[in-house]
């Protein structure tokens, strides 16, 4: 019998680790959004000085880990397991930066769902006595997720109304056994959802189902209402998706109105940037995260959230073949005090 | 000055159809300018996109059926003077300054500039 | 395999979907593409009369030098990273025009320069552009077939 697991999908940590520090690192476009100051760094120039845009995120992941180890005075050889992944096929910015880091590696491909399975991961190893610190981190850029998923750049097409931003970001946070908060308690797994949506540009509508499904299944599991969290924010659904996922959880009993938003939401002003739906991709909640709410969590205006990344597991090929997009979403809640 | 305008009715009449396909279907651009392209033979076989280009000028060999006009009128002159083999050198031969100046002017801009992404 | 087994539970949502999603402005949309469009073409009867009567070219070769000029100026464009900007407002009105041909060439061909200049310059061009003469040309040939048969 697993003693941390409660009801179908959610592990309730005994000792919950606590996130000590957090790094982000955003593109230009970021930096002016309605986010921007709260950020470490916002890049001048989205190359970052390398010569592709794939190094440039890569590099972006590597400043990300190497300034949240720096902050909390640690070296590289003290960090147990990294855990991370990005969009790119094979996990290319993640193993390039670890490559530098010499920092053991557990690469994980969630899509836009990564930052949260990273933080729940990291969480249930210290949990489970395996590490004494381990780092969560994601990253994603626009220019290298456009060319992966979509179409060149200097196309001259229009974005549809559904489309959404990938975010040009990176975000990790260094959880350990440590004195303060704000913690992390529960985390919820998700499971693989598909409700046939087909269109690309729609991916709100297609992983909205997952939200709900994973949201609704934290409250069951937990034993609590959507009222108890200060905050329910999912990674990516942008603001057509969370419309979608408020309406499905209405239909599983649970009412989420004012305190349900979405990080793709709160990183781009739609009308000042021309952004859609709102961000996306992994490191718009890594950037959300580890830049506004880990800042909140930490003055205590915030008390206990919910984030839930939420990721779109398709690839070119399997949207070139005219597949159905499945998807999923990870919960993690993350308390400023401990309850026990 | 009558030239003008309706070089520039018809272009613009042809990007609207484009246009209500790319917004009310699910069709990509790449989709319509293929289907673009092929319209303007079928039509120019039929004989329907000839009198369009005495009116429209530039404004129906600019946009893509132009393309396919130019191919079909070429395959069909070819077929006229060099019989079925005709049909294979026609289209490409009309063409032939369009799809080389592609295929130059292209190279030429994809070597000398770097792609800025989008503000 | 969603697409070939749907539940009713998926249609259901997909209707819904389909019902809830925004619609783009058709009206806005079109106008403007009929004013990019208009203009570009009307720039191209004046690239056409001007070599036409400067250069003194048969109607028919100045059509084909037209195409020239005009592919150049889609390319350059594109090159200046133009284009796109243009193309975000104009829709099928910069899509259409051969302009929008040359734009799809050179922006997947210059986005692709770090995978070389074989395979990712040279390989990328026709990414986008060469189903557009894979159907185009395929399609004048059976018409001059069909032609040659009953002409």
């Amino acid at each position: 019998m697993a003693v941390k697991k409660i009801g179908s999908q959610t592990v309730k940590l005994l000792n919950p680790p606590s996130i000590i520090a957090t790094a982000s690192l955003v593109g230009p476009k970021e930096g002016q959004g309605p986010l921007g100051n709260y950020f470490d760094k916002v890049l001048e120039d989205d190359l970052f000085g390398e010569d592709s845009w794939e190094k440039a995120e890569s590099k972006m992941l590597r400043e990300a880990v190497s300034t949240v180890i720096s902050r909390a005075d640690l070296k590289n050889v003290d960090i147990d397991y990294l855990f991370g992944g990005d969009l790119l096929n094979q996990l290319m910015s993640t193993s390039f930066a670890a490559r530098d880091l010499q920092i053991p590696l557990f690469g994980l491909y969630g899509a836009c769902s990564t930052m949260s399975e990273a933080l729940g991961l990291s969480a249930m190893v210290i949990d489970g006595g395996f590490a004494d610190l381990c780092i969560a981190t994601t990253a994603s850029h626009f220019s290298t997720a456009e060319r992966q998923f979509r179409y060149p750049l200097e196309l001259g097409n229009q974005r549809p109304l559904t489309s959404q931003w990938t975010v040009t970001g990176a975000g990790a946070a260094l959880l350990g056994k440590h004195k303060e908060g704000p913690y992390i308690t529960h985390c919820t797994t998700g499971k693989v959802i598909d409700y046939g949506i087909v269109d690309a540009n729609n991916m709100g509508a297609a992983m909205a189902p997952a939200a709900a499904d994973t949201i609704g299944r934290h409250f069951d599991d937990t034993n609590t209402l959507p009222e108890e969290y200060d905050l329910i924010i999912t990674g990516d659904l942008g603001r057509y998706g969370r419309d979608i996922a408020s309406d499905l959880l209405k239909t599983k009993g649970y009412q989420v109105i004012k305190n349900f938003t979405d990080c793709g939401i709160e990183i781009f002003d739609p009308k000042k940037q021309d952004t859609h739906a709102g961000g996306s991709g992994c490191g718009c909640s890594a950037v959300v995260f580890s830049g506004y709410l880990f800042k909140l969590l930490k003055e205590k205006s915030l008390n206990k959230i919910l984030l839930v990344s939420t990721g779109a597991l398709f690839s070119p090929t399997s949207a070139q073949q005219g597949e159905s997009i499945p998807c999923i979403a990870h919960a993690v809640t993350i308390e400023s005090k401990k309850m026990n | 000055m009558a030239g003008y305008i309706s070089a520039f009715f018809i272009g613009g009449v042809i990007c609207v159809i484009g246009q209500l396909l790319m917004d009310g279907t699910k069709l990509t651009p790449a989709h319509v300018l293929v289907l673009f392209v092929t319209a303007g033979v079928v039509l120019t076989a039929i004989g329907v996109y000839e009198p369009l280009v005495k009116f429209g000028g530039a404004g129906a060999t600019i946009p893509l059926p132009g393309f396919g006009y130019s191919l079909a009128k070429g395959a069909m002159e070819g077929v006229k003077e060099d019989g079925l083999l005709g049909a294979f050198i026609g289209g490409v031969r009309a063409t032939s300054g369009g799809i080389t100046a592609a295929v130059v002017f292209g190279y030429l801009m994809a070597v000398l500039f770097n792609p800025k992404t989008k503000p | 395999m969603a697409k070939r087994n749907q539940t009713t539970e998926n249609k259901k949502y997909q209707e819904y979907v389909e019902k809830n999603a925004p619609k783009p402005n058709y009206l806005k949309n079109c106008i403007w593409a009929f004013l990019i469009g208009g203009l570009i073409s009307t720039f191209g009867q004046f690239v056409h009369n001007q070599i036409e009567s400067r250069m003194g070219l048969s109607h028919l070769d100045a059509t084909n030098a037209t195409i020239l000029v005009m592919i150049f100026l889609g390319a350059l464009l594109t090159g200046l990273g133009v284009y796109d900007l243009i193309g975000k407002r104009a829709g099928a009105g910069s899509i259409v025009p051969i302009t929008g041909f040359a734009n799809s060439i050179v922006s997947p061909a210059m986005e692709f320069k770090r995978e070389g200049f074989i395979f990712g310059v040279a390989g990328r061009m026709f990414s986008l552009a060469g189903p557009v003469l894979v159907y185009g040309i395929t399609s004048s040939v059976i018409v001059g077939i069909i032609y040659y048969l009953i002409g």
